[in-house]
């Protein structure tokens, strides 16, 4: 093994949070950084050659290589986990912006009693009202600290929507239901394709509150104040799953990159897979001495430093600490341990699938453009008489219909799914489908939970990141409460034929529901129930800083990224105006 | 492998038969298979014909390539299973939601689900159907109806969707730079711009993945 001369700041991971925290330390200090990204370098000036279904979205050309590393999942502890043998229910990102390249670019904020979530419950319902299982915490941060810091990601990105609520006034149009905002949004809302405004029409003429989705798909040229100048979206239909061509959509390569390569103090390593972060701990307490990590040649390297960012995305972050040993692994017979805990994942699904009669041109659009009603989010209805706690969001979005995912979808009444008849079918509904989906809070519970596999190995012979996952009773109810809804909504649109979502059963993960998994290095107050204090800081190793929504303790009906980002911002806040004044425990 | 250029269009014709034929003087090229023998590719075609005809409603796996397609996929390094992770042990009868768990690569699923359809290509259509009805629920049906609707529906670059006739069949314009201008509008009726080919809108040559790894 070579060791390298040391340096200040060592980032495992460059994808947003990463690559934001190089950004800020790159320019408003002098410390020397170093960001390890497994993955290798992006040619984003050839994005527009990528726009190719087939090796992008079906192959996954810019996703985690399942073949050397994937993880292993099983619904309870009494079963045999098994490899997921290709990415499914989520798609972990690979190479510098990570998963931030090929996102849909959704991006809202978490409701303020999201960040109390058990205080809220227990205050309003009562502690009963939780599931026996439930392991449901406090962020230990608050809305109202954190929102500086979400209008800071926004004005970073160049956020186009409508805001619902300016510090405290309701705006029609927007989101009525949101936080407070001290700030309307960047730009204006993206332009809303034919399927997304009949659901909007619906939604108001039902008394609801539709509003324009958040997008990072910027609707006009926008130049963040660190002078980063992006196009304004074309809405040619290939977010999720690309690149995207002309930089419409915000991408750490495209919002953090050019401002990093401008400070001489931070370097980007590309094809360094780090193996194990090296410290020394005496009872409990310790510090994080360097990284070891396999280069691009193949050679293991160990690279000292003084502070560490692990940056790397919920299940690399939370395997990483599994591997090195770092904290105590989770432990669900006994309740001990932190590390692998509150494994969620958001309960995202469509309820509702409609059929027209007329064409909806559904090939135009954008990751983000689209309708949200939030009337049934978190606690904005009374859940007295539900037998369920919590909610979500009803979406129409209009991504923009790629074929070999959609061509084949058809009405139940079609009983054939190959042959003329059902090709007969397809080519008439091809154009003429469309779903609401849902995408609703995940509660935490004690046996939702990560740890290492016994049995498979990655390519480099180390344990695979093992879940244990499946639903509970919460989400099975509160997904029919949504379907009812998504199909009174679509009964509205004036569908020909409206089919229903047929009921959460086991978790699936071979059915792409988002890549919003979350959990096994949680924020809290408590280091008995935490791995992170509220700045994101390793209760026991002061110079760790683990950053990601690995720190969620539950999972929101919001996307993550806002938040993700709007916690590294504050993070590094803390950072640079206390720790680097006294290399110390910030909590 | 036969194939037949018409008006400048490539029809491939697996299974012998001419498609869209014009009073043209047809011309015979060979196409090279990567992958399959002759005699697989023949099966092949007629079976993945079964699943996406050419009939009243218009083309289907034949005019489009789905045949060349599968090959140049199987040959490639999603047919090898470079993407798949593939360490034992393997729990060949896990519920379906945990995917395929076999060890068996694409290229040996096909060699053995067309070597099971021996004499297919010289059943008559009916009977065809009746053969694969009996296979509907295999691993290997699945994959195929899968590689079907990805060789109808791809960029031509990988073989199939051959003249985009897959995109025109249902509309898809294709990687299309910029829908600024009409994504509000139209609503209610079908806009339907002319599909456009990844090598037309970049103006280069690509090379996708069956040909790089």
């Amino acid at each position: 093994m070579k060791t390298l001369p040391s340096v200040d700041v060592v980032i495992v991971g460059g994808g947003w949070t990463g690559l934001l925290v190089a950004k800020e330390l790159g320019s408003q200090t002098a410390l020397s950084v170093v960001v390890l990204e497994r993955g290798g370098p992006r040619k984003t000036d050839e994005y527009g050659e990528d726009m190719d279904e087939l090796d992008y979205a079906v192959r996954l050309r810019m996703m985690q290589d399942a073949s050397r590393e994937t993880v292993t999942f099983r619904h309870n502890p009494a079963q045999r986990a098994l490899p997921l043998r290709q990415f499914g229910s989520f798609l972990p990102g690979s190479g510098v912006g990570g998963a931030g390249e090929h996102w849909s670019a959704i991006f809202p904020r978490m409701l303020p009693d999201c960040f109390a979530l058990l205080s809220h419950i227990t205050e309003k319902y009562g502690a009963e009202r939780l599931p026996e299982d439930h392991s449901v915490q406090d962020w230990g941060v608050t809305y109202d600290e954190l929102e500086p810091y979400y209008t800071r990601a926004e004005v970073l990105m160049g956020i186009s929507g409508k805001a619902g609520n300016l510090r405290g006034k309701q705006i029609e149009g927007g989101n009525i239901f949101e936080g407070w905002r001290s700030a309307e949004y960047p730009t204006p809302p993206t332009k809303i394709p034919y399927f997304s405004a009949m659901f909007h029409d619906a939604a108001k003429s039902l008394g609801y509150h539709p509003y324009p989705v958040p997008a990072a798909t910027t609707s006009q040229t926008y130049t963040n104040p660190d002078g980063v100048s992006r196009a304004g979206c074309t809405y040619c239909g290939f977010c999720e799953r690309f690149g995207c061509m002309i930089g419409a959509k915000a991408q750490p390569t495209n919002t953090l990159l050019p401002v990093i390569q401008k400070c001489k103090n931070v370097s980007i390593r590309t094809g360094a897979q780090v193996r194990r972060i090296v410290h020394d701990t005496v009872q409990s307490k310790g510090r994080v001495r360097g990284v070891t990590y396999i280069d691009a040649t193949g050679q293991e390297i160990f690279q000292p430093a003084a502070l560490f960012f692990l940056t790397s995305w919920t299940l690399n972050n939370t395997r990483l600490l599994l591997l090195s040993k770092v904290g105590e692994p989770y432990d669900p017979a006994t309740n001990k341990g932190t590390v692998g805990r509150n494994l969620t994942h958001q309960v995202n699904f469509p309820a509702a699938s409609l059929y027209f009669e007329q064409p909806l041109n559904r090939f135009m659009g954008s990751g983000a453009s689209g309708i949200t009603v939030s009337d049934f989010d978190g606690d904005l209805f009374d859940h007295s008489s539900l037998p369920f706690l919590r909610g979500g969001n009803l979406l129409s979005l209009s991504v923009g219909n790629r074929p070999i995912a959609n061509f084949g979808t058809v009405p139940k009444s079609v009983k054939s799914n190959w042959g003329s008849e059902w090709k007969k079918a397809a080519l008439h509904y091809y154009d003429r489908t469309g779903s609401i989906n849902f995408q609703g809070e995940h509660l935490a519970y004690s046996g939702n939970y990560m740890d290492l596999d016994p049995t498979y190995k990655d390519h480099f012979g180390d344990p695979l990141l093992r879940l244990t996952l499946d639903w509970r009773e919460n989400e099975r109810s509160m997904a029919q409460f949504a379907t009812a809804k998504a199909v009174e909504i679509a009964r509205e649109m004036g569908a020909k034929e409206v089919t229903a979502f047929s009921g959460l059963r086991r978790y699936d993960p071979s059915r792409y529901q988002s890549s919003h998994i979350q959990g096994g290095a949680i924020m809290g107050s408590s280091p008995h129930r935490s791995v992170v204090n509220p700045y994101l800081q390793h209760w026991h190793m002061s110079n760790l800083f683990v950053l990601g929504a690995s720190s969620f303790p539950q999972n929101a009906s919001a996307n993550p990224t806002p938040t993700l980002m709007a916690l590294a911002y504050r993070a590094v806040d803390h950072v640079v105006n206390r720790y680097l004044k006294n290399p110390a425990a910030l909590a | 492998m036969s194939a037949t250029s018409v008006g400048g269009v490539l029809v491939y014709s697996l299974d012998r038969q001419l498609f869209r034929l014009s009073a043209q003087a047809n011309q015979s090229i060979r196409i090279p298979l990567r992958f399959l023998s002759q005699a697989e590719a023949l099966i092949l075609a007629a079976a993945a014909s079964r699943i996406f005809p050419s009939d009243e409603a218009g083309p289907g796996a034949r005019e489009a390539g789905v045949a060349v397609y599968i090959d140049r996929q199987l040959a490639g390094p999603w047919g090898r299973d470079r993407y798949r992770y593939t360490h034992g042990p393997f729990e060949e009868n896990a519920p379906a939601e945990f995917g395929y768990q076999g060890q068996a690569t694409p290229q040996q699923i096909y060699r053995q689900g067309l070597k099971d359809l021996k004499g297919f290509d010289r059943l008559k259509p009916a009977e065809q159907d009746q053969k694969l009805k009996q296979i509907e629920t295999s691993f290997f049906f699945s994959l195929l109806r899968q590689n079907t609707i990805e060789g109808m529906f791809c960029d031509p670059m990988h073989g199939g969707n051959v003249d985009m006739v897959g995109w025109q069949l249902i509309g898809f314009p294709g990687p299309r730079m910029s829908n600024y201008d009409d994504v509000d509008k139209h609503f209610g009726e079908a806009f339907r711009p002319k599909p456009v080919s990844l090598h037309q809108v970049t103006g280069r040559k690509i090379r996708p993945s069956e040909d790089r790894e």
